[in-house]
């Protein structure tokens, strides 16, 4: 799909050109919350329709995967997402490709870890993702005493580095942290990795309202958001949520795009309720 | 100007980021940074107190069973042609050398107030040693072992459960000692208040490649004191087998101060520094790596499931790199006449793993690479009972 962006989602209109910390900002004024689904890159045959589907149905912004062998901090349905994508032969330079035929309208962040990053090397890796539209990257294994080096190739690329921050996160440390990521800050809602859960953890509302004492910078929460009450409940505090494997799940069951696209608005609805 | 001068001194501590040289370093998620800072915090104050210092030894002495002794292996040497010594952490409670780090972050886990222990295992060897450690300091435990390693090495499993420890079956990736340690790690983000991750090698986030060098130190210091007594000199040649590199790095702490030529021995299917691999980022440390062109990380294969590990510790990279030690690599069947040519000369069945460093040695001394009449001592890291069943089948009536 190419072309103009999905009519009905004011965040897509504005998206061409603007920053992802600019663009998340004018998407949440007036307490609009921010929905940011997930999608395994080169899952399917028609992954960028998964894409397209989600933010047809009011994604602020969409968090790409890069399928990873060894994807430690995520659980079993983005596991199994990351092994049959790697299965399909995806790879960093194939999800590019696919992105850069793709014009959805709201900007893109991957999510992927250190290893695929440094073996491209920091700037190349930068460049091929801005390339495809690419506006931030999440890579959860290089944390504050690591990510300096990646952090200043991809900003002159014009990608935004993302930071996690977690419940057990000090501080002073979070202060730091607020300071070094740019797009938003990922609050990480629980000690955990990423899978679904049946409650919301009462971590994620503390945090958030850490995060939010630290930052006038977007702040979004993620990790085990399976059903639109928990991303209420998560965006209470916060300016909005990612919603990740709840999605892959659906996803690796079969669900076609539209399916995939109608969940996504449910989640849309409630948080806009 | 000696390497040592170049880089400063080697096999001392890492720089502040948890690097040796380039490599190391902490690449976790900040899940884990805090539960990493404290860590070192914890293992720095221990390790310099002497009242820990004392129970470290007297564990290791009165329940461990050390010093392991060396032996002087007269018939083997005749026919290579070399004088060698065997350090026989084979004897050991457990049958290895990984008792000697369990002891050592089972004492830390008491003394961060923690109840429990994660480790991820190959072999099953440091699985073991880790179930005996949890038992005799009374915490809970739980082994996570790829669904493939928990065929080859079944003696292991039912030990771990006959010790009280839960073992989970790894079923991702390749479903080895790579996707346990995955699966550890994600325990331990979820658990990381009452839990301590009992990593078994050289490897993972700093602390642990120094912290876990420390406790194996003990081998090579040892190993160092009897071979004076031995030989009234250092050896020419020290040799280790290299997994994640823990009875490497420990044996090698002893005599990187000494004129000995320092061997590391991989697994061929397995050898990230040996052959074929490039430095990346993995289970949170730089190090090389076997990995495709896009990074995505490659299964190691060898007939060893203890050093099937696409990886080696970030120290070994260093040392490496400014030429202190040198790695090579030994195949499945080079490894499997070692150990036969040791059971039959010495009386003494070695584990597939130190096999694999006899497997280079009787190479080298057979090609002259190793002059005759060098003197090599060698780190039998652990016996050949759990491997005995595997043996057996791959040899079939070849024995
Ligand atoms: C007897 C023995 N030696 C060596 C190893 C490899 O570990 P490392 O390279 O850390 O010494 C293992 C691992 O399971 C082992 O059981």
């Amino acid at each position: 799909m190419s072309g103009a962006p999905p009519a009905g989602n004011p965040a897509a209109a504005t998206a061409r050109g603007v920053a992802l910390e600019e663009h998340l900002r004018r998407a949440s004024t007036g307490g609009r919350k921010l929905l940011v689904p997930y999608v395994t890159g080169g899952l399917r045959e028609d992954w960028t329709e998964l894409l397209a589907a989600m933010v047809a149905a009011g994604a602020d912004a969409v968090e790409v995967g890069l399928p990873f062998s060894d994807p430690m901090m995520d659980g079993p349905t983005i596991q199994e997402a990351s092994t049959v994508a790697l299965g399909r032969g995806t790879t960093p330079a194939s999800v590019a490709a696919e992105l850069r035929a793709t014009d959805v309208g709201v900007p893109l962040v991957v999510m992927t870890y250190a290893n695929l990053v440094l073996r491209a090397g920091t700037r190349r890796f930068a460049s091929e993702m801005a390339a495809a539209g690419v506006r931030g990257a999440i890579v959860p294994d290089l944390p504050l005493e690591e990510s300096a080096e990646w952090e200043a190739d991809a900003a002159a690329e014009g990608v935004e580095t993302v930071l996690l921050a977690a419940p057990v996160t000090p501080d002073d440390r979070l202060a730091r942290l607020c300071a070094r990521s740019h797009g938003f800050v990922y609050g990480v809602n629980l000690m955990g990795v990423t899978g679904e859960r049946r409650d919301l953890a009462a971590s994620s509302a503390v945090l958030a309202g850490r995060l939010k004492a630290h930052t006038d910078k977007p702040v979004i929460m993620g990790f085990g958001i399976s059903a639109p009450e928990q991303a209420v409940a998560a965006a209470r505090e916060a300016d909005g949520v990612v919603v990740a494997s709840a999605l892959m799940r659906m996803a690796l069951d079969g669900a076609s795009p539209e399916q995939v696209g109608r969940r996504v608005a449910e989640f849309r609805a409630a948080l806009d309720a | 100007m000696t390497s040592s001068e170049l880089t400063g001194p080697l096999m001392a501590e890492p720089d502040a980021t948890g690097r040796f040289g380039s490599f190391g370093g902490c690449f976790v998620p900040e899940s884990l940074v805090p539960a990493c800072q404290e860590l070192e915090a914890h293992f720095r104050s221990a390790w310099a107190d002497p009242v820990f210092r004392r129970r470290y030894e007297d564990v290791l002495r009165d329940y461990a069973g050390r010093p392991s002794p060396v032996t002087v292996c007269d018939n083997l040497s005749n026919e290579l042609g070399v004088r060698l010594l065997l350090k026989r952490e084979d004897l050991n409670h457990t049958g290895s050398h990984k008792i000697n780090n369990v002891v050592g972050q089972g004492l830390l886990t008491l003394r961060m107030g923690k109840s429990r222990l994660v480790a991820e295992t190959g072999a099953g060897q440091h699985g073991v040693a880790t179930a005996t450690a949890a038992a005799l300091f009374g915490l809970e435990c739980t082994v996570y072992m790829g669904e493939v390693d928990m065929v080859r090495q079944e003696l292991n499993v039912f030990r771990m459960r006959l010790l009280g420890a839960e073992v989970r079956a790894v079923t991702s990736g390749s479903r080895t000692l790579k996707d346990a340690v995955n699966e550890a790690l994600r325990d331990w983000v979820a658990s990381v208040e009452q839990t301590h991750y009992c990593l078994g090698s050289v490897m993972g986030p700093h602390p642990f490649p120094w912290m876990v060098r420390e406790f194996q130190r003990v081998i090579g210091e040892e190993a160092r004191r009897q071979c004076l007594e031995i030989l009234g000199d250092d050896p020419d040649y020290v040799v280790a087998c290299a997994g994640g590199g823990s009875n490497a790095a420990g044996t090698f702490a002893g005599f990187v101060g000494t004129g000995a030529q320092l061997v590391g021995v991989e697994a061929a299917g397995g050898a990230a520094l040996g052959s074929g691999g490039v430095p990346g980022v993995l289970h949170g440390m730089r190090s090389y790596l076997l990995q495709d062109e896009f990074g995505q990380v490659l299964e190691a294969e060898s007939i060893s499931a203890g050093l099937d590990y696409p990886g080696i510790g970030p120290e070994h990279a260093h040392l490496a790199e400014v030429g202190r030690a040198r790695y090579f690599s030994a195949g499945d069947e080079e490894v499997l006449d070692a150990l036969q040519l040791l059971a039959r000369t010495e009386g003494i069945i070695p584990a597939l793993e130190p096999a694999h460093a006899l497997a280079w040695l009787v190479r080298a001394a057979r090609s002259g690479e190793v002059p005759a009449g060098s003197t090599v001592l060698l780190t039998m890291s652990g016996r050949g009972d759990k491997d005995a069943e595997q043996v057996m089948r791959v040899l079939g009536g070849r024995a």
